[in-house]
């Protein structure tokens, strides 16, 4: 966690709570989401419409998180704030960190940890989610996420199969929460030219453009069991873009990918506090080196929002 | 409906051409998204009409039931330092009357609501989205506190919270 990244989180989060002590803001409980794991507020795996933090109109508020996804063989440490403005605007930035284990070592790079910073932007465009309740206008955002993977002797690698190091995805979501159902439905379509969201670089040339962005939906589904729990489940395709990549350089359908899921559970003890537990099945990740392994496994969230 | 199902296909051809798990991806998606939007349909014609029967005004008690459950609301609006100032100079049980009456009849009960609209009756009072965010956390706690189930609670408040266009001071 030595990375200049950690130092201006620490700065952010300080001067965010700083404010919150004096700020008084009025969201509805748990209506702000969680943080995703690329840092924008939503569900787990995916962005939602609903602006971060518990600001509400005329109000600044800010929120951070630490997330951590164990599966059979990864770890991915995520760690991120994000300011609300107005319910309006958000500002997000996360840093996820791959720790790649037995495949940083198959590929000659024993402790290889992969390290993605996203610097997120989010504006709602219509609707309200909650309160809307008569009709059935979702509340509507568009958002986009700059994402960078730090160098790394991976950078050989990437270079052979023409996978950048930044890209950008672009996204519109609609949420509605269906109140006397106590549904909440997510629909987000997301343009993107990441590899395994941005830890495997973006996009491919090797045997074939893969370099544009394509189209990917992510669905979410939550039941509000009471006012504290929210209990789901999310899935996200993914785009194949390195398999063909992958069979040039000789390993056969070794870099597939494969869509992203999970099921979750949420709790909100109080306005200040989430914590969110998630079955994740995040399909094959470099299958080459994982004997072809589901990675699924475990997600685990905390965040503090005011 | 049909916008969403036209958008299935646009976005699952775009998606998948040229991968071998081509049927079975399409398939897939297509059956989720129309999942998710049978889901949204279903779950918005419930949302769309009010109560044709008093199931949600039995649920609440009837009107011995609301009238505990809002004389709670009103000691607990007093007491919040977020909603106190707003109703301490208000004729207390001249609300309490209509706020009954109201919830009564929005639930399917014998009651009709003689008071203002609520446009004419929140014009001159300034009302900010946190403030009407802390009346319906309140509204929560007493229902709570009176043992109304979560989901009668959301019934009652997808009624109540479309009046968020007309109580909250346009800016």
């Amino acid at each position: 966690m030595n990375h200049p990244l950690t130092t201006t989180l620490i700065a952010t989060c300080t001067a965010l709570f700083g404010a919150g002590a004096q700020a008084d803001t009025g969201k509805l409980l748990l209506t702000g989401g969680v943080s995703s794991i690329d840092g924008a507020a939503g569900g787990g795996l995916t962005p939602w419409a609903v602006i971060g933090s518990n600001a509400t109109d005329d109000e600044v508020g800010g929120s951070a998180f630490v997330t951590h996804v164990g599966t059979k063989d990864y770890g991915l440490n995520i760690v991120g704030a994000a300011v609300g403005i107005h319910d309006r605007y958000e500002l997000s930035i996360t840093q996820q960190d791959l720790d790649t284990r037995g495949t940083g070592t198959a590929l000659g790079l024993p402790g290889l940890h992969l390290k993605q910073t996203i610097v997120g932007a989010k504006v709602r465009v219509l609707g309200d989610a909650i309160l809307d309740s008569d009709t059935l206008t979702p509340q509507v955002a568009v958002g986009l996420q700059y994402k960078t993977l730090g160098a790394t002797g991976f950078d050989g690698t990437l270079n052979a199969l023409g996978a950048k190091r930044q890209g950008i995805d672009f996204y519109i979501s609609a949420t509605k929460l269906f109140l006397a159902q106590s549904l909440l439905v997510n629909g987000t379509l997301r343009a993107t030219k990441a590899n395994q969201n941005g830890l495997l670089g973006y996009g491919a040339t090797l045997g074939g453009n893969e370099s544009k962005h394509s189209f990917q939906p992510e669905l979410s589904i939550g039941y509000m069991v009471n006012k504290n729990w929210v209990v789901g489940a999310e899935y996200r395709f993914m785009r194949n873009k390195l398999e063909k990549a992958g069979a040039v350089a000789g390993l056969g359908n070794g870099l597939r990918s494969e869509d992203w899921r999970d099921v979750f559970i949420a709790w909100a003890p109080s306005k200040n506090v989430s914590l969110t537990l998630a079955y994740v099945d995040l399909g094959v990740i470099v299958p080459a080196t994982t004997a072809s392994r589901k990675q699924t496994g475990y997600y685990l969230s905390a965040q503090v929002a005011f | 409906m049909a916008c969403c199902l036209n958008f299935t296909f646009n976005f699952t051809s775009t998606l998948f051409s040229g991968t071998d798990m081509k049927k079975t991806l399409l398939l897939l998606a297509t059956k989720l998204v129309m999942a998710s939007c049978l889901l949204v349909a279903n779950a918005s014609f419930g949302q769309q009409t009010a109560p044709k029967d008093d199931q949600l005004y039995k649920a609440f008690g009837e009107k011995a039931g609301l009238i505990a459950l809002v004389d709670d609301f009103m000691t607990r609006l007093l007491a919040d330092s977020r909603t106190g100032p707003h109703f301490q100079p208000t004729n207390q049980l001249r609300v309490k009357e209509q706020l009954v009456e109201q919830f009564c009849m929005l639930a399917g009960g014998p009651c009709v609501y003689k008071g203002a609209d609520m446009k004419s009756s929140h014009i001159n009072l300034e009302i900010k989205k946190s403030d009407f965010n802390a009346l319906v956390e309140v509204l929560q706690i007493s229902m709570d506190a009176k043992g109304i189930a979560f989901r009668k609670q959301g019934e009652m408040l997808a009624l109540l919270a479309p009046m968020h266009r007309d109580i909250i001071t346009p800016k």
